[in-house]
């Protein structure tokens, strides 16, 4: 297969980026977008025609959440339910134009060309996103019984692999995807429910601080997530923060 | 060199116990005062750091993903062991052991192991009370799996992404460290070089990877917690980043390097298709639970299949050789990876084999679907599914899978003792890093095990035994000329690599054309079969290409700026050395025994033959110098409590 590239490249965090345009040839249907991508940086490394696109990839089977590219206006690119690393050529056409881009939000700002900062994700889960243990002293596994329905659904939202193509979706650039899945997941366990008031305040209130966007509802993330992230989410995280604004759960 | 694995004395149930009771403890107030350094955030350094911080020691850790999460422990399917025994089928701490220890030929050390099994109960226990959202049965309760070598159900999993929850179950127990102030993280940065001060690691030189600037940390103790070799092989289910160059810069400076020629082949991985292909995706062993393993009893199948004439659908069942439970019927589809690993390569190379290439053996769920019901096997496998159909294009509900066995673990790694501790006082290496547990061959959902066992239930014990008298010695300098000088060292490493430029573009290649051909000389010759010639074979390709690496290489850019290609050229540089040590250790053993396949030593029936008489030890190899052969220390097996037996599957 043929293929005509656009591909932002940026130095660094403060040089001004631009799209720079490449072509390749025989690319197998089989490869993967990264291979794909490899192919071209090999070109680029041989011929000695420029520094070799930079894009960060890790575990290529789509669980690391490492890899996160813009392509066609879609993140993780135009097939349903994949990262970047499991979406495959044969995906397109022969011939066809494909522009890609960093995740554009503010922040994540750019590191080089594809590669950008997610470590705002981390200060999220560093305010709140766990259960306060420490190592040992807990119950027996089996002590508390947890409905099957409800570990399936902790499970779905625990599925969240903090890439960020719910926020590079939004036209806002809201975490609230990103942020909901974590409440979810731990609220809906008994083991999460103890710090639960506290851990939605606390979540949100640097999900905010962070220049995250507000969600204005139009489940873009939903629509984009490879993980099949439910919106449902979002509303369990409102009920949540409303829940703790009116004193549910408050220990006074 | 001496190798004192420290074990402790008394009755091995008891060795564990005795050890805590009188190991030596480091009290709050002192805690605050010594700095730890942690390397790698998988399981083993996450749930290290988690715990340490929460104890109260000051912890430095360093990535170098993005993020913590990222670290390769988040791809682990299929689930975790633990000794639990919730199913009421005969399973114990005793059995446990049992199968680790035969599962790994009879070459880990019992005392490890045994506190391996010990410990295994209580790591499910600490993940649920994380939130690890693990599958539960419509009582609520706790649900499990089989795994290969076991015949009791003992495997605890979250779907298919077990790795995934147990390392964000870490991941926020180590976030929560963060904010608490007791855990420094330090995302992007490589330890690039060891610090030894007097003979006692105390600190690292990390090389950040956006700026490129040497960094230089002081501690107390490192612990290392970096992963596997794996991608040596260049096409393995490791991620793209994993490397062992952490593991062989502490090497180089004198930890001592364990059965590095045991690597762990697992036999469902989605078959190769291309030479732009980057890595190998694993097919979780679960499947094999419900999935039988079939390749076409008639060889004119098998090549009608391979020519496109046929589909695995028009073979009837009675032409079908389901080969494993022809084999081996007392484990039958579940035997241990090593042994599938090999049945499937035999089928192959006499001609059975399935898919283009005929590299592929299927890997069948019609009789599955038939028996639950679709429903059932997309709720146990559905994930699984869904990846392979997005890599393949096949839909696995209405065709087989093809699988072929893959690179996936290495069991060698850093020797360490009873404490975890390397050969270089201070330095500690926990899980994949570390060679301790498997013996030549792991049992599947064990990694996950080791991991977090090392890192929540032994280091924060075993640390505090060495960092009791470092309370005096009081606050590491980085100014030291110790410092200085390693610094130097990487500094000067990262230059000669730049500095090679071929004057011709022709004659110049990139890292990656480098580090395929090092790859398929490895798989071809110290894969799945090894002998005398295709090791000495191997010697002399890897000499050469080790030569032309170093003349031809082009690495663009320079050290101080984001630079994969760089990263990739040094961690590549280490892997040659290390090839090396493979090739030398794999010739040395002379018998073959789990993932150790050596031709000239196997049964009659093409099963492993071990060599106990000779080879009942580990191999502890000692660095002497680029291009001198290792030398090599045996530290000896002795089996008190398990009597020896051969290891049957059938």
């Amino acid at each position: 297969m043929k293929f005509t590239l656009h591909i932002w490249r940026q130095e660094n965090a403060r040089a001004k980026g631009h799209f720079e345009t490449y072509h390749l040839d025989n690319i197998s249907p089989d490869c993967s977008f990264l291979e794909m991508l490899d192919i071209l940086n090999e070109q680029l490394v041989n011929d000695r025609i420029s520094h070799p696109v930079c894009f960060d990839n890790d575990c290529r089977e789509g669980i690391c959440g490492m890899c996160g590219l813009y392509i066609n206006g879609r993140p993780h690119g135009n097939d349903d339910g994949v990262t970047t690393c499991q979406l495959h050529m044969r995906k397109f056409h022969d011939g066809d134009e494909i522009w890609i881009e960093p995740w554009r939000a503010k922040p994540f700002p750019v590191i080089r060309d594809l590669v950008v900062d997610r470590t705002a994700f981390d200060k999220i889960i560093q305010a709140g996103g766990y259960i306060s243990t420490t190592t040992g002293g807990v119950p027996d596994a089996n002590t508390i019984p947890i409905p099957k329905h409800k570990a399936d659904q902790a499970m779905d939202a625990a599925a969240c692999i903090g890439c960020g193509a719910c926020v590079a979706a939004c036209k806002n650039a809201s975490a609230m995807l990103f942020v909901g899945a974590k409440v979810s997941h731990l609220a809906l366990l008994p083991q999460g429910k103890v710090e639960a008031a506290d851990r939605v305040r606390k979540m949100v209130m640097k999900m905010d601080e962070l220049g995250f966007g507000s969600c204005t509802n139009t489940y873009a993330c939903e629509a984009e997530c490879p993980k099949e992230i439910k919106r449902q989410n979002i509303a369990r995280l409102n009920r949540q923060w409303i829940g703790q604004l009116f004193g549910r759960d408050r220990r006074d | 060199m001496i190798l004192d694995s420290k074990i402790p004395e008394g009755p091995l149930s008891e060795k564990w116990t005795n050890y805590k009771a009188s190991q030596k403890l480091v009290n709050p107030a002192n805690k605050r005062k010594i700095n730890i350094i942690v390397v790698g955030t998988g399981l083993a350094g996450a749930s290290a750091a988690a715990s340490l911080g929460a104890m109260g020691f000051n912890v430095d850790i360093f990535c170098i993903q993005d993020s913590p999460r990222r670290a390769h422990s988040i791809a682990a399917q299929g689930g975790i062991n633990a000794a639990k025994n919730y199913q009421n089928d005969g399973d114990s701490v005793e059995r446990l052991f049992r199968d680790t220890i035969k599962g790994g030929d009879y070459r880990a050390r019992e005392a490890n192991v045994y506190r391996l099994a010990e410990v295994s109960g209580a790591i499910i226990d600490q993940c649920v009370a994380q939130g690890v959202p693990f599958a539960r049965d419509y009582g609520g309760l706790l649900d499990n799996r089989s795994f290969g070598g076991a015949q009791v159900s003992r495997t605890f999993y979250a779907r298919g992404q077990t790795g995934q929850q147990l390392l964000l179950g870490a991941y926020g127990a180590l976030s929560r460290e963060i904010a608490r102030g007791s855990v420094k993280l330090h995302e992007r940065h490589e330890m690039m070089e060891l610090v030894v001060v007097d003979g006692r690691a105390r600190g690292i030189i990390a090389r950040n990877l956006v700026t490129g600037d040497l960094e230089r940390y002081a501690a107390h103790a490192v612990v290392l917690a970096t992963g596997g070799y794996g991608n040596i092989y260049y096409l393995s289910t490791n991620a793209m980043n994993s490397n062992g160059s952490a593991a062989w810069v502490c090497h180089k400076k004198g930890a001592a390097f364990a059965n590095p020629c045991y690597v762990q082949i697992h036999p469902t991985c989605i078959p190769v298709h291309g030479d732009y292909q980057s890595k190998l995706t694993l097919m979780s062993e679960s499947l094999r639970n419900d999935g039988r393993i079939w390749v076409p009893k008639k060889k004119e199948d098998a090549e009608a299949i391979r020519r496109g004439e046929k589909g695995p659908n028009d073979i009837p069942e009675e032409d079908r050789d389901y080969y494993l439970e022809r084999r081996y019927p007392a484990f039958g589809n579940l035997v241990p990876r090593d042994v599938a690993s090999r049945a499937a390569k035999e089928r192959c190379d006499a001609g059975y084999g399935v898919g283009p290439t005929g590299l592929a053996v299927y890997l069948d769920f019609a009789d599955a679907i038939q028996r639950l019901g679709r429903d059932v096997v997309e709720q146990k496998y559905g994930n699984l599914f869904q990846m392979y159909q997005k890599i393949v294009d096949v839909d696995p509900y209405e065709n087989p899978m093809m699988i072929y066995p893959a690179i996936h673990y290495t069991m060698g790694g850093l020797w360490v003792d009873y404490e975890l501790q390397t050969t270089i006082p201070g330095l500690f290496a926990a899980g994949e890093a570390n060679f301790s547990d498997h013996g030549a061959n792991r049992l599947g959902a064990s990694a996950l095990m080791q991991g977090l066992a090392d890192g929540y239930f032994v280091l924060p014990y075993t640390m505090q035994n060495y960092l009791a008298d470092q309370i005096y010695v009081g606050k590491i300098s980085d100014k030291t000329p110790e410092f200085d000088q390693a610094e130097l060292a990487v500094r000067e490493r990262l230059q000669t690599l730049l500095n090679i430029k071929s004057d011709k573009s022709d004659q110049s290649h990139s890292v990656d054309h480098f580090h395929k051909a090092l790859g398929r000389i490895m798989w071809e010759y110290v894969g799945m079969a090894r002998n005398t010639e295709s090791l000495t074979t191997a010697q002399r390709l890897v000499a050469d290409l080790e030569a032309e690496f170093w003349k031809e290489v082009f690495i663009p850019g320079s050290t101080d700026e984001f630079n994969p290609e760089l990263e990739k050229a040094y961690r590549l540089a280490d892997y040659f050395e290390l090839a090396r040590l493979i090739i030398t250790d794999a010739m040395h053993r002379e018998e073959s025994c789990g993932g150790h396949f050596r031709t000239e030593h196997q049964t009659e029936d093409g099963e492993t033959q071990r060599d106990d008489e000779n080879f009942m030890y580990v191999a502890a190899w000692e660095y002497q110098g680029h291009d001198v052969t290792e030398t090599m220390t045996k530290e000896p097996l002795n089996y008190e409590h398990i009597k020896i037996a051969k290891r049957n599957y059938k």
